[in-house]
């Protein structure tokens, strides 16, 4: 959980981190050039859980859901993700996180199934060509499966993305606006994913617009805005002057400047 | 709190053939990279010629130089391909969060861009033997020793530096400029041996050459995997 006491906090009677929770980060900061995209963000999610982000474009979502995912290195702060520091034991911490980016990360030149089957190639996942077709099947593309990526369309290339995050079976999930160029059937495969990585332990860190769509199934919604992570489902909570006041993000936001 | 161990090597090795794989039938299924190159290979060879003159002996005597440059020329394009794939999916991202070690990708991409080169150059050294009148049959062997020992110093060095320029803008300018350089002693070494070869000095000069160019082949191929999760780490 955030670890603010301000405004908009949700407390829970058993929320103290522990090192060994899914994600435990303190006051991460990144800066891109002279820009601080991130200043200072605390957030620890433990397993079972469901955080959703929301915040405007650029406030540092896809920043901070990238570091956790040991795709980007970090200015400041530590990330502990199941207690291994992201950037000094990437290599476990690699094996238990799943992100699903803005792009489907296909090779456009490969079918369907060999995008599948080199994902579980590359992940060390046991494979043979039924598994493939039950990963392809779970997300309705079994009349696609020898189709080229490039001539699917980007709800389809989604899916494959998604068929990619099955068969991985991640213990941290990390969905970057996962709901995006899906249509009602791809919407019900990402609430699948997201129950069963919680049903197997997992934990999950969506980031998203669509506030409607992940209040059903988040158990806490945060904001994140210009770099720093408030608790609260309104955008007025993350722009109050007092809740800032109360954020101790706020004391590493300083120290990152 | 019970974690995955790291992969052990058979894995790494696995994980090393499927990018090989990925690259290969990626590249077999557009062609579109291996029909340029190549087309651009024969061009080469072709003006190397016209700008040469029509003199025999000026010929054979630069051929050496010509076949080394137009290999490193066209495979450039190739290196440049080689990571393109990965960004036009925005697919290499995920392949670094995959887990393991990073160098199992390095080698892979290298093996994938060394079967590409060597096909370029079943195309390329029989033309040019044909246009420049090369005498490769009497040294055959030895030629297609040098040919895999020059390929693979180049085509380690080329997957290396086109790893670092790949995330910047400019990156086919780039590569050229970071890579040449560096090519030097390995031109040099290559070309020194079959010019021995075609001369007829099937193994005097040509030995020590292609000693040099097994050391340097060696110390790139070290360096170049140890480097490279450094270089390719964002």
């Amino acid at each position: 959980m955030v670890q603010t006491q301000g405004h908009g906090a949700r407390t829970r009677a058993h929320s103290y981190p522990s090192v060994s929770d899914p994600v435990l980060a303190e006051g991460v900061a990144r800066r891109f050039a002279a820009r601080w995209a991130l200043r200072g963000v605390t957030l620890s999610v433990r397993r079972g859980e469901v955080v959703a982000i929301r915040g405007s474009n650029g406030s540092g979502k896809s920043t901070l859901l990238r570091i956790i995912a040991g795709a980007l290195r970090l200015t400041r702060g530590t990330c502990l993700v199941f207690g291994h520091d992201v950037g000094r034991e990437a290599r476990f911490v690699r094996p238990q996180v799943g992100l699903l980016g803005h792009g489907a990360s296909l090779y456009q030149d490969l079918s369907v199934a060999e995008n599948l089957t080199f994902a579980a190639r590359m992940a060390c996942i046991a494979h043979d060509p039924r598994s493939i077709s039950a990963a392809i099947e779970g997300v309705g593309l079994t009349p696609s499966a020898n189709e080229r990526a490039r001539n699917l369309s980007s709800g389809m290339q989604r899916r494959v993305a998604l068929a990619r995050l099955t068969m991985c079976a991640p213990k941290l999930l990390l969905l970057d606006e996962p709901y995006n160029s899906l249509d009602d059937d791809g919407l019900a495969v990402v609430d699948k994913l997201v129950r069963d990585t919680r049903a197997d332990g997992g934990a999950t860190v969506i980031v998203s617009h669509d506030v409607d769509r992940v209040s059903g199934i988040a158990d806490r919604i945060l904001t994140m805005d210009d770099g720093l992570l408030f608790a609260g489902e309104s955008a007025a909570i993350a722009r109050d002057a007092d809740a800032r006041a109360h954020a101790p993000l706020l004391l590493a936001h300083d120290r990152a400047r | 709190m019970s974690l995955d161990p790291p992969l052990g090597i058979r894995d790494e090795m696995s994980r090393m053939r499927a990018v090989a794989w990925k690259d290969l039938t990626a590249e077999r299924r557009s062609k579109s990279n291996l029909n340029g190159v190549v087309f651009l290979a024969v061009m080469m060879l072709v003006l190397f010629g016209f700008a040469l003159g029509p003199d025999a002996e000026a010929l054979r005597s630069a051929a050496a130089g010509v076949l080394w440059l137009t290999i490193l020329f066209s495979g450039v394009l190739a290196f440049n391909r080689s990571y393109q794939l990965e960004l036009e999916g925005d697919a290499l991202e995920t392949l670094l969060l995959y887990p393991g070690e990073r160098w199992p990708i390095f080698l892979g991409k290298l093996v994938a861009n060394l079967v590409f080169v060597l096909l370029v150059e079943v195309v390329v050294v029989p033309m040019a033997s044909v246009l420049y009148n090369l005498a490769v049959w009497r040294a055959l062997p030895s030629l297609l020793t040098v040919l895999v020992l020059g390929t693979i110093g180049f085509v380690t060095l080329g997957t290396f530096y086109a790893a670092m320029a790949s995330r910047v803008r400019a990156r086919e300018v780039l590569l050229p400029l970071l890579l040449f350089p560096m090519l030097v002693p390995l031109l040099v070494a290559s070309v020194g041996a079959t010019m021995a070869l075609l001369s007829g000095n099937a193994m005097g000069d040509a030995a020590s050459w292609m000693r040099g160019l097994a050391a340097f082949d060696a110390i790139y191929l070290i360096a170049s995997t140890l480097a490279f999760p450094y270089v390719i780490e964002v």
